[in-house]
């Protein structure tokens, strides 16, 4: 009984500010010309900058689309899932293998990619997601492992060294092979995700992983299929991944299992995490808090993880619901 | 036919015995009840019934179709409707959002549709929020369709309770304890719902019922259990005169009536 | 023969780190992520300790076992006090918190270590003979018979105590029902802790011994074993102290015989238990020795 004293609640210092902005921007027309006017800063953007900031503003919009689709996974679905990178090693390789040993067109290459992560998505999660979603976690950890333990293995991954040669794309005539191109590939791609973000967390689907996530018994009572929604969150929350992996594969043109490792699953989780599980605009924070911190603070180098680390947990302890605020409870939710 | 068969129920925990070859039918139609002392196992019947737990023996039909080994959301999608005894709301979302949760068996848009937004995924979306809207309005709680379930005082989240039941279009519909806790202005409006459910929405109702008061005004049948066996049934004149029930269950209440 | 020996052996470490998995996963239902780092942990301090003590006792036998005591304790009590801080005022928060507070504590210890000990692999030194005898066809050094006999005496104990003691039953209790022990007056913190506190002891020990096995230790070492931990909790039944004994000396026995077959080399040892537990996870998930869930659908 001694637990019922009150945990100290860690209050957000710009509670105040966004409290206001929220209000601001409940006028969709401000809401409008914002983003819009986000856009058109971010399109411009490659004019005006070294191709050191595109490179970083690339790996961020990287970042959005990677953290988005698992967020589609721990956020919407409430699963943990902690070898997200296999899913993008997965989608890398069937990019890499089918560009680099049979030639085959970088754009034909991402339908396989899905399908392949779909297949890995399905043997992982059907067997354990009908056990407890918890399993999860620690079956994609192994299976993060393994897979990179494979392409190590395998002759067709290239072993250790992994794949070179891989295709640039090509789009309307033009080889894609500048980092603007890639910028812009990146900018669309991460507009693409915040965009079927939305729609599926504003649907039927979207909903049933929230009551799921509420209340899991009475969700199965109100006639919602437990097991199928997950996997569905699973697969889709997968096939994200892969998509992301194929064109970083493009973008590199030569892809390692270093690149893969179990620490690339763990700064995706934080991302997520961090801004706010669940939320878009939080997990956008989160990225942007993920890359940019050790670009700017490059002294903590060594310490990065460990700091992380201790970032992780006392967002648990005292923020769970992460940097991002939640939404005044009294805002209409038309 | 009977809408709802049950023949010889039994549930064992370990050795424990919760239900021991019960049998009843439901008619459809019919407002039934089933009571009984605490720990008599009623909760465990509407457990088997709604495929949360898996019977030891024993069959269970309904409109001729067994339930056995059946998952809880099939069983739903059958048309078998349950509330909970101690409210299961989705707490942190709006009133409409829980009750739009009963029509996800009913509707069907999955990822394509949702992201391209079809016109069929429109008016699918459309149609989920009116019925949950009708249902809410049934139960007279649209006004309050915006709250947080977990703001709503303790009244008024039963009845989203029974909204969310409506909403799954049931043919059946399982109360579990459905008085419990509420004032007796509230449990004669109670009676009035559960009898305007079966009227206007031709839907069977089946309730648990701690509270003999409405159990005797509400339901055409009563049945009775003690230990997970059955011990009477018939009509609230019947149940009440029955010695054995006086002896398991009614006797004492009996006697506060008179004193 | 030689498989089976080295098979018990390096099973019976899985089995050591799998108790604790499994019956921090019986009584609070976490996935303790930091269970393979405690494991790593306990290397490291055991080496820190002979290094200490070394140059007045010696690195034999002696100053080896006093070792592994002294950081049984102090690793169990490393334990508890993540417990406490970490997961304690978490146990009513969702599942998903706990797990990534979990993961949050393994990053923390795993990063330490790697900081500490720059990231490189360290001797295990110490002084035992490593000279080899015959028992039939199978080649034996003292250094294994002590260590498998120890992982035996260990388990046994274990076994013991959660049959025997009083904590023992109370340990199981909670992991029936907490709230129901709460009533009964146990004090259902104080056993958590002590869950804890053994789980960690035995995970340190087993660090210890697979130390002096291997002859060097690693930062990186307690990220497989935390995985094949779980794998051998799983096949003996998530939950079940026998079971996790059980199902690390099976593992290590399928880890020692598989690596024979034609195709499957030692590099492709992890990869193979892996595949076994997702085959466990499909065709038997309550495990060898659990009951199966037949209330519960």
């Amino acid at each position: 009984m001694a637990e019922t004293k009150k945990k100290a609640k860690l209050t957000n210092p710009f509670e105040g500010i966004v409290e206001t902005l929220f209000r601001f921007f409940e006028n969709k027309t401000y809401l409008y010309l914002f983003i819009g006017a986000v856009v058109i800063l971010l399109v411009i953007f490659p004019n005006t900058s070294s191709r050191f900031t595109q490179e970083i503003m690339t790996n961020l919009f990287f970042y959005i689309v990677v953290c988005l689709g698992l967020n589609i996974i721990v956020g919407y679905a409430g699963l943990l899932h902690l070898g997200y990178a296999a899913f993008f090693a997965v989608g890398a390789y069937t990019t890499g293998i089918l560009s680099s040993v049979f030639g085959m067109n970088f754009w034909l290459t991402i339908p396989f990619s899905i399908v392949a992560a779909v297949i890995a998505g399905l043997a992982i999660g059907a067997p354990t997601l009908r056990l407890r979603g918890d399993y999860l976690a620690i079956v994609t950890l192994g299976f993060g492992e393994i897979t990179r333990l494979t392409i190590r293995n395998l002759d067709i991954t290239g072993g250790a060294i992994g794949l070179i040669g891989i295709q640039r794309p090509v789009l309307f005539g033009i080889t894609l092979n500048q980092i603007s191109h890639f910028y812009y590939m990146f900018f669309i791609l991460a507009i693409l995700a915040i965009f079927v973000s939305y729609r599926l967390h504003d649907s039927r689907m979207g909903r049933a992983w929230e009551y799921i996530r509420e209340d899991e018994d009475a969700a199965a009572a109100m006639g919602i299929n437990v097991t199928t929604s997950r996997l569905y969150a699973f697969i889709i929350g997968s096939a994200f991944g892969a998509v992301a992996g194929s064109f970083f594969a493009a973008k590199m043109t030569a892809i390692s299992p270093d690149s893969f490792m179990f620490i690339h699953s763990v700064m995706f989780l934080m991302a997520v995490v961090l801004g706010g599980m669940g939320k878009i605009p939080g997990v956008v924070l989160g990225c942007v808090l993920v890359v940019l911190i050790p670009e700017v603070a490059r002294g903590i180098g060594p310490y990065r993880l460990l700091i992380f680390g201790a970032l992780l947990l006392i967002i648990m302890l005292y923020r769970p619901q992460g940097i991002w605020p939640d939404r005044p409870a009294i805002s209409s939710k038309e | 036919m009977a809408l709802l068969e049950i023949k010889d129920l039994t549930l064992r925990f370990g050795g424990l015995c919760a239900v021991n070859e019960l049998s009843l039918e439901i008619e459809e139609g019919s407002i039934r009840s089933l009571i009984g002392p605490n720990g008599a196992g009623k909760t465990c019947v509407f457990n088997c019934l709604t495929g949360f737990y898996k019977p030891s023996g024993g069959e269970m039909l309904f409109q001729g179709q067994s339930l056995v080994n059946r998952k809880p959301h099939l069983i739903t999608f059958m048309g078998m409707a349950r509330t909970f005894q101690n409210l299961r709301l989705f707490k942190e979302m709006t009133v409409l959002e829980n009750v739009m949760s009963g029509m996800h068996c009913r509707t069907k848009a999955a990822f394509l549709t949702t992201v391209l937004r079809t016109r069929g995924q429109q008016r699918e979306e459309k149609q989920i929020r009116d019925v949950a809207e009708e249902c809410l309005e049934f139960v007279g709680m649209l006004d309050k369709k915006h709250y947080i379930a977990k703001n709503l005082p303790y009244g008024d989240q039963r009845k989203v309770e029974w909204a969310r039941a409506l909403a799954t279009q049931p043919k059946l519909l399982l109360l579990d304890e459905p008085a419990a806790g509420l004032n007796s202005d509230e449990k004669a409006r109670l009676i009035q719902l559960i009898r305007r459910i079966r009227d206007e929405r031709n839907i069977t109702i089946f309730l648990i019922e701690h509270d003999m008061g409405l159990v005797m005004k509400v339901s055409e049948k009563i049945f009775v259990i003690d230990y997970g066996v059955k011990i009477a049934e018939g009509t609230a004149q019947e149940v009440r005169d029955n010695p054995r029930v006086v002896e398991a269950y009614l006797g004492k209440e009996e006697e506060e009536e008179t004193a | 023969m030689q498989q089976l020996f080295n098979g018990l052996l390096i099973g019976s470490f899985y089995g050591l780190v799998a108790i604790g998995y499994s019956m921090v996963y019986g009584i609070i239902k976490l996935l303790n992520f930091a269970h393979g780092d405690i494991y790593m942990i306990g290397a490291f301090s055991g080496l820190v300790f002979l290094s200490i003590v070394s140059p007045y006792i010696g690195a034999g036998w002696p100053a080896l076992i006093l070792g592994m005591l002294i950081t049984m304790l102090l690793v169990g009590l490393l334990g508890v006090f993540i417990q406490r801080v970490a997961y304690r005022p978490m146990l009513k928060a969702p599942r998903l918190s706990i797990l990534i507070t979990a993961l949050a504590v393994s990053m923390i210890l795993y990063n330490t270590v790697m900081l500490l000990s720059a990231g490189r692999y360290r001797a295990f030194n110490v002084e035992i003979s490593s000279e080899s005898f015959y028992l039939g066809a199978l080649r034996l050094t003292e250094t294994r018979v002590v260590l498998i006999v120890a992982a035996f005496a260990l388990m046994f104990i274990m076994h013991m105590f959660i049959t025997k003691t009083m904590y023992g039953k109370a340990m199981r209790a909670i992991a029936l029902d907490r709230d129901t022990c709460q009533l009964m007056g146990i004090d259902v913190y104080k056993i958590i802790a002590l869950t804890f506190f053994v789980g960690s002891a035995l995970a340190a020990a087993a660090g210890i011994m697979a130390g002096v096995y291997y002859g060097t230790i690693h930062f990186y070492m307690g990220f497989l074993i935390g995985l094949k931990a779980f794998t051998a909790a799983v096949i003996g039944g998530i939950g079940i102290i026998p079971g996790a004994m059980l199902g690390g000396l099976l593992l290590g026995l399928l880890e020692a015989f598989g690596t024979q077959i034609p195709f499957i080399g030692t590099q492709w040892k992890d990869v193979f238990s892996f595949a076994f537990l997702i085959l466990f996870l499909i065709f038997k998930p309550n495990g060898l020795l659990g009951r199966s869930e037949s209330e519960r659908m």
